[in-house]
């Protein structure tokens, strides 16, 4: 995949469209989506399937995808949209659910993409897929290939929540505990969140915040739930932070001061 | 069914928020990158929250029951047991224990 980068001018990736070479850019950027989008596919049909058995018209599904384009998030906005749930919970579900995308930024190539609109629609559509994508990949990036392979990941998802909404029309009958599909989602993806040790920490809080707020307010426990969490980690920073100043205070000589300063060094690793 | 006002507003107020978390840093990325609470929480966040999300849907689900008004606690456990042990077992591919769980779970409600 490599020697096709070369092909192309680093300096002026627009300049050169319908040209092959961005014809190729444009192969290798829906080559690199495909193996993501084996499992977005699925996965779409499966939202597609969700959104006319809870009853809702079928449009929700391709314009929640265009709306949020964030698969997880669009499987959980389903269930709320059902029972009426208020704005202020999904915009707080949708900000902390989402708030992950923050961190994309930081190694995302959105530098080789020159046109506005383009960058735009780049940003935009700046899912987990295309970042894990990116991320893993030591090839050069262009911006016919990244464009592409964001522009499949997109067709992928909203084509296989088309194609579930027209599944669903033809069923008999729905589908009996088809929505466990998305706690079993949930459930792989904490697996995958946390394999080191220092996240145990945080997956006790938030078994805390979780129980707490079923005991407390049964009603809308998701949304205390993740407020609870949100503040038990403000104070778990705030207290990390207390004891590496009061340890710099002790001298930088005093051991426990260097350990809670490595502790940190660690969990920003 | 809800009414359009309603979903057009979810609609609108997701594409918000969405946008601003992905766009936000692309503007601020300096201070973001430097600020230590955003970076400690990027570390800290994902797990928990992820871990939230799976135990509010199955909890969600349960109390859902299967259609009967039963409620459906163990058929739940049985489906998330198989989901986490064919994840581990198998390589961690997530359609495959997403598919096999969800699968289990269908056939017990129907079955039972």
């Amino acid at each position: 995949m490599t020697e096709l980068t070369h092909r192309v001018p680093a300096t002026a990736p627009e300049a050169t469209a319908a040209t092959p070479s961005t014809r190729s850019e444009v192969a290798a950027g829906i080559r690199a989506s495909l193996s993501a989008g084996l499992g977005m596919f699925p996965l779409g049909i499966a939202f597609g399937l969700l959104v006319v058995q809870a009853g809702l018209p079928w449009w929700v599904a391709p314009a929640l995808s265009l709306a949020a384009f964030a698969g997880s998030l669009e499987l959980l906005l389903v269930g709320m949209i059902v029972v009426a749930a208020p704005l202020v919970t999904i915009a707080l579900t949708t900000f902390l659910v989402n708030f992950r995308h923050v961190f994309y930024a930081f190694s995302f190539p959105i530098g080789v993409v020159r046109n506005p609109f383009a960058r735009a629609y780049s940003v935009y559509a700046l899912i987990d897929e295309a970042y894990a994508v990116t991320a893993a990949s030591t090839d050069r990036w262009s911006a016919p290939r990244l464009l592409s392979m964001q522009l499949a990941f997109q067709s992928y998802w909203v084509g296989g929540g088309l194609v579930g909404v027209l599944v669903a029309s033809m069923l008999p009958a729905p589908i009996e505990g088809l929505e466990f599909a998305l706690c079993a989602l949930f459930v792989t993806l904490t697996l995958d969140a946390c394999r080191k040790r220092e996240q145990v920490p945080s997956l006790v809080l938030a078994g805390l915040s979780f129980t707490a707020a079923v005991l407390l307010t049964p009603e809308s426990a998701l949304f205390v739930a993740l407020l609870f969490f949100l503040g038990a980690l403000l104070v778990r920073y705030t207290v990390q932070r207390m004891r590496v100043r009061a340890g710099a205070r002790l001298g930088s000589g005093s051991r426990s001061a260097a350990r809670s300063r490595a502790g940190i060094r660690r969990t920003r690793a | 069914m809800p009414e359009t006002w309603y979903l057009v507003a979810v609609l609108a107020t997701v594409f918000a928020i969405t946008l601003a978390l992905r766009a936000l840093p692309f503007a601020a990325l300096k201070p973001l990158r430097e600020s230590e609470l955003v970076r400690t929480l990027s570390v800290w966040m994902p797990a928990g929250i992820l871990a939230i999300l799976a135990a509010s849907t199955l909890r969600g689900t349960i109390l859902a029951g299967n259609g009967d008004g039963h409620g459906v606690l163990l058929e739940g456990a049985i489906a998330v047991a198989v989901t986490v042990v064919v994840h581990l077992a198998f390589g961690r591919r997530t359609l495959l224990s997403v598919g096999l769980g969800t699968a289990t779970f269908v056939a017990l409600v129907n079955l039972s």
